[in-house]
């Protein structure tokens, strides 16, 4: 009976299906690898869903080149410890014209190397479908997205073109050029991913629990001053302060929490009192309200 | 009340109601009273409800469910949301479906994944048509369990005998439509009346609060109780070692040492293993994603479904099935369409659509096509046998989608009832000599040579020379003659288009026979219509088939007229004449092609057995 399966055990089983559908109706799958804690669980699930047999899709790493050093040494780290293969696009156009978020601001940041460069990396390899990590529970324009999310030959999001997804059956064709985003971990919840980190014994970066880090005060947000290119105020000086992260993005525009939580059941702990939510550190949501949405529309992940 | 669980289990549901029913305020008094809303959101939520709210700067619960900005500016839900909450007992995954009259399908998509429902009424209007049509979808998609949540029961004073009478009324709708349990809440979402709390407002009730309710409804899978069906969505093989079938259990459950047919193919196996990343399992359920090894090397692929050999689906082609139409182009009779059943995906044609029915007043109607966000009984046929249950018995084995072959849209969603044309008694009988044993004591593979082509093309004459040949070497062969046949099998047949459809498929099955018998079969038949052709690839499986474009000219063709056909059609004595009247459609890729201005039958049948040898059939 399914009474005997407990939300975790159906959640998994539900991704491990969506994984292996997406899986065996593709050309050229690509997993999104972000290097978050929502990375790290789809990782898992998709060794889970295809094992003995090695994960059938190489990793696919966005990088901005502005991400937290300890991300990459995670990165490469998983990679080679778990014999990945691991495909990392930097927007040859960025590094070119150095675009950062100093200069440039969050938003044309943010799409230049984010948004453009994944349509560059799904252009160049042509992979079809691309498995992320995103959930429902993240932000309200997300709660309609589809598990199965269909984008146009020009990585366009529509939501009113979207295909009805019923039971548990995806209509996963598409046309030349054509290209499926697939969320397995829609119905996960952010307590839930963290449950399922601490009972799979699952590695996550360790940013994510609290140590004395170097901060400043950026917009109401505490920046982690995270290597020499962070720009400081005349005569400001990084303090240290007992600090994590909740979600992990490009170091300048990612808000750390106050926090002692140290440990994966301390963690757990503080996100069952927590009240805030998750995205409330990413400076690029608030730039307007229904950001998510317009983002997703030009192809944002 | 029910102990608190160590760990909690998920329910998913799925609320309904009309348009100014307050169901948005409803999601979101439950989100806000049960869950944490986070400071963050709540201080959107204030802010929005300042801005754009319809409860003069309080707290607008609706705004924090409506998500996308076109529909917070138009003011209604245009799509199915899914929101999450949880308390100590349980967590929630709710489909929150539009109450538009239009939206039919996306409270049908929001229903086929829900266990329950949450119905709304406005208590000054009761029951009305969206109600009506609500449940009866509800139902139809198998919902059991709905829970009715008589709102705004302050406009009303938290009159009794209001709220009695809508109950009662509802009550009757719901039994009509097939759900077996309801339970009538008095709520204001508003003020969060019976919402969480029991209300001192409602004196005269003494049931269960909305979340309690929904913290104690069974989640009880049919599914889990019937017999063993498994979902192969992708052959693992990581090596020659190791060969698994990963998949999900769909029904029952499933233990090593367990007797499974493979379906269609109709082969027994035993289950050695049950693989997964965390060690093997003793026993897998419904709701599982498992890896199953087999003990017997058997072909098993994606699409293919295990089920229990003493409860086993019979394969089948024709089927009566509820249609829900989702697509802004009609559905067509006789239109080609995709269908999406289980891991598989073939083509499926709906014969007949035998009426409509009024989802508000459970009329049928008379219908020919169904239109977008309407609901049919139709006669569906799929290109080959699927091994399938009623959608009442398991929604995973008889659910199935329609999909658009050029636009690769979900065009319409489709719920089996049962077989047509066999009784319901007739089950498929699993053999213990099987066509690899056969064949091995044939000492060759067997296979359906298919040869197509114009009238006096040549079929016919390079089939008996290839038969001839094969007999000689000891072969066991067969030789399907079109003419032959319709003097049999197939007298009562015509040349209407139906009537060659069905020619060709009475004729894929026997041949489909005979490879189960371990023959080479020689088919020498027009069968000009490439669907056809795929249809009976379909039928005998592709490892075995083998297309023969036997290619002669029409003017080549029509010179020979060996049977003085073509004259006749040219003097309109033939109706619906290939070549002359009815189309040929050439195959686009055929496994050999025979040139007959160049090649002479002897050479030809050269040509077809050194394609069998290079095969390895012979």
């Amino acid at each position: 009976m399914t009474g005997t399966l407990t939300h975790l055990d159906r959640l998994e089983a539900e991704s491990i299906d969506i994984l292996r559908e997406g899986v065996a109706e593709s050309e050229r799958p690509v997993l999104l690898y972000s290097i978050g804690k929502d990375s790290s669980v789809l990782l898992h699930l998709a060794r889970k869903a295809f094992h003995p047999s090695p994960v059938p899709m190489p990793l696919l790493h966005v990088d901005t080149t502005w991400k937290f050093r300890e991300m990459i040494a995670f990165r490469d780290r998983t990679a080679a410890e778990l014999g990945l293969d691991l495909v990392v696009h930097r927007n040859p156009e960025c590094v070119a014209l150095g675009i950062n978020p100093f200069d440039h601001g969050s938003a044309a940041h943010t799409d230049l190397w984010k948004t453009q460069g994944l349509r560059q990396a799904l252009d160049e390899h042509r992979f079809d479908v691309a498995f992320g990590g995103a959930r429902r529970d993240e932000e309200r324009s997300r709660a309609k997205e589809r598990v199965f999310s269909f984008r146009t030959a020009q990585h366009r999001w529509d939501p009113r073109s979207q295909r009805p997804e019923l039971w548990r059956l995806y209509n996963t064709r598409i046309g030349p050029g054509e290209g499926i985003r697939v969320f397995p971990l829609s119905n996960w919840t952010e307590l839930d991913v963290w449950r399922y980190v601490e009972r799979e014994s699952i590695p996550v970066v360790p940013l994510y629990f609290a140590a004395p880090r170097p901060v400043v005060d950026r917009d109401g947000a505490l920046i982690v001053v995270d290597d020499d290119r962070m720009r400081l105020e005349p005569g400001e000086r990084p303090r240290v302060e007992s600090v994590r992260f909740r979600t992990l993005g490009c170091y300048p525009l990612t808000g750390a929490v106050r926090s002692t939580a140290a440990t994966l059941p301390e963690v757990i702990a503080e996100m069952a009192a927590a009240t805030s939510s998750e995205r409330a550190g990413r400076v690029i949501d608030h730039d307007r309200s229904g950001s998510m949405e317009r983002k997703k529309a030009e192809g944002y992940f | 009340m029910a102990p608190v669980p160590t760990e909690p289990d998920l329910l998913r549901f799925l609320t309904c109601g009309s348009v100014d029913d307050g169901k948005s305020t409803l999601i979101g008094r439950l989100l806000y009273e049960s869950g944490r809303l986070p400071d963050d959101q709540l201080a959107a939520l204030e802010a929005d409800s300042k801005r754009v709210g319809t409860r003069g700067g309080d707290l607008d619960f609706a705004l924090l469910v409506d998500g996308l900005t076109a529909e917070r500016e138009q003011g209604i839900t245009i799509d199915v949301a899914y929101r999450h909450f949880g308390t100590a007992r349980r967590r929630f995954v709710v489909a929150d479906t539009p109450g538009h009259e239009q939206y039919t399908r996306n409270t049908v998509t929001g229903a086929s994944t829900a266990e329950a429902a949450v119905l709304l009424v406005d208590a000054r209007a009761g029951v009305v048509r969206q109600t009506r049509r609500h449940t009866h979808l509800v139902g139809l998609l198998g919902i059991r369990r709905v829970a009715l949540a008589v709102n705004k029961l302050d406009l009303v004073d938290f009159a009794r005998p209001v709220f009695d009478r809508i109950a009662a009324e509802y009550r009757a709708v719901a039994a009509g439509a097939g759900i077996t349990e309801v339970s009538a809440v008095p709520v204001c979402a508003l003020d969060g009346d019976n919402v969480v709390t029991p209300s001192p407002r409602t004196p005269w009730y003494a049931g269960p609060t909305l979340l309690d309710w929904l913290e104690s409804v069974p989640v009880d899978d049919q599914a889990a109780a019937g017999p063993l069906r498994v979902v192969v969505q992708w052959v693992n093989r990581p090596g020659p070692d190791f060969r698994g079938f990963s998949g999900r259990v769909v029904g029952g459950s499933v233990r090593p040492g367990d007797r499974v047919v493979v379906l269609p193919a109709g082969k027994r196996a035993t289950v050695a293993r049950l693989v997964t990343y965390d060690g093997e399992l003793d026993v897998a359920t419904a709701g599982q994603s498992v890896t199953v090894v087999l003990a017997e090397p058997v072909d098993v692929g994606r699409g293919d479904l295990l089920a229990a050999v003493d409860d086993a689906p019979v394969p089948a082609d024709r089927f009566e099935a509820d249609l829900i139409w989702m697509d802004e182009q009609d559905l067509r009779p006789g239109r080609q369409y995709l269908a999406k059943i289980g891991a598989r995906t073939l083509g499926l044609t709906v014969d007949a659509v035998a009426h409509r029915l009024d989802v508000t007043t459970r009329e049928r109607v008379a219908a020919t096509g169904l239109r977008l966000n309407e609901i049919g009984l139709a006669e569906v046929r799929f290109a080959a046998p699927v091994a399938a249950d009623p959608y009442t018995r398991n929604r995973d084995t008889g659910g199935f989608l329609l999909i658009d072959r050029l636009t690769n849209a979900t065009a319409g969603a489709g719920l089996l009832r049962g077989e047509l044309r066999r009784p319901t008694n007739v089950r498929w009988q699993a053999l213990d000599v099987d066509q690899a044993m056969r064949s091995a004591l044939n000492g060759h593979r067997p296979c359906v040579v298919w040869f197509t082509g114009l009238s006096g093309a040549g079929k016919s004459t390079i089939a008996n020379v290839v038969e001839r040949r094969l007999h000689v070497e000891g072969r066991h062969t067969m030789l399907l003659d079109g003419d032959n046949v319709r003097h049999g099998l197939n007298r009562d047949l015509g040349f209407t288009a139906t009537d060659r459809v069905e020619n060709i498929r009475r004729v894929a099955e026997v041949a489909g026979l005979m490879v189960q018998a371990g023959l080479i079969v020689l088919v020498a038949f027009i069968s000009p219509f490439r669907a056809e052709r795929e249809l009976a690839r379909g039928v005998v499986g592709s490892e075995a088939f083998r297309e023969v474009f036997v290619d002669t000219p029409l003017p080549v063709a029509e010179q020979r007229d060996p049977k003085g056909l073509y004259a006749k059609a040219r003097r309109g004595e033939l109706p619906d004449f290939t070549g002359i009247d009815s189309p040929y459609e050439p195959p686009l890729d055929p496994d050999l092609r025979i040139d007959t201005t160049t090649t002479d039958p002897d050479e030809a049948a050269t040509l077809v057995i050194d394609a069998l040898r290079a095969a390895g059939i012979v």
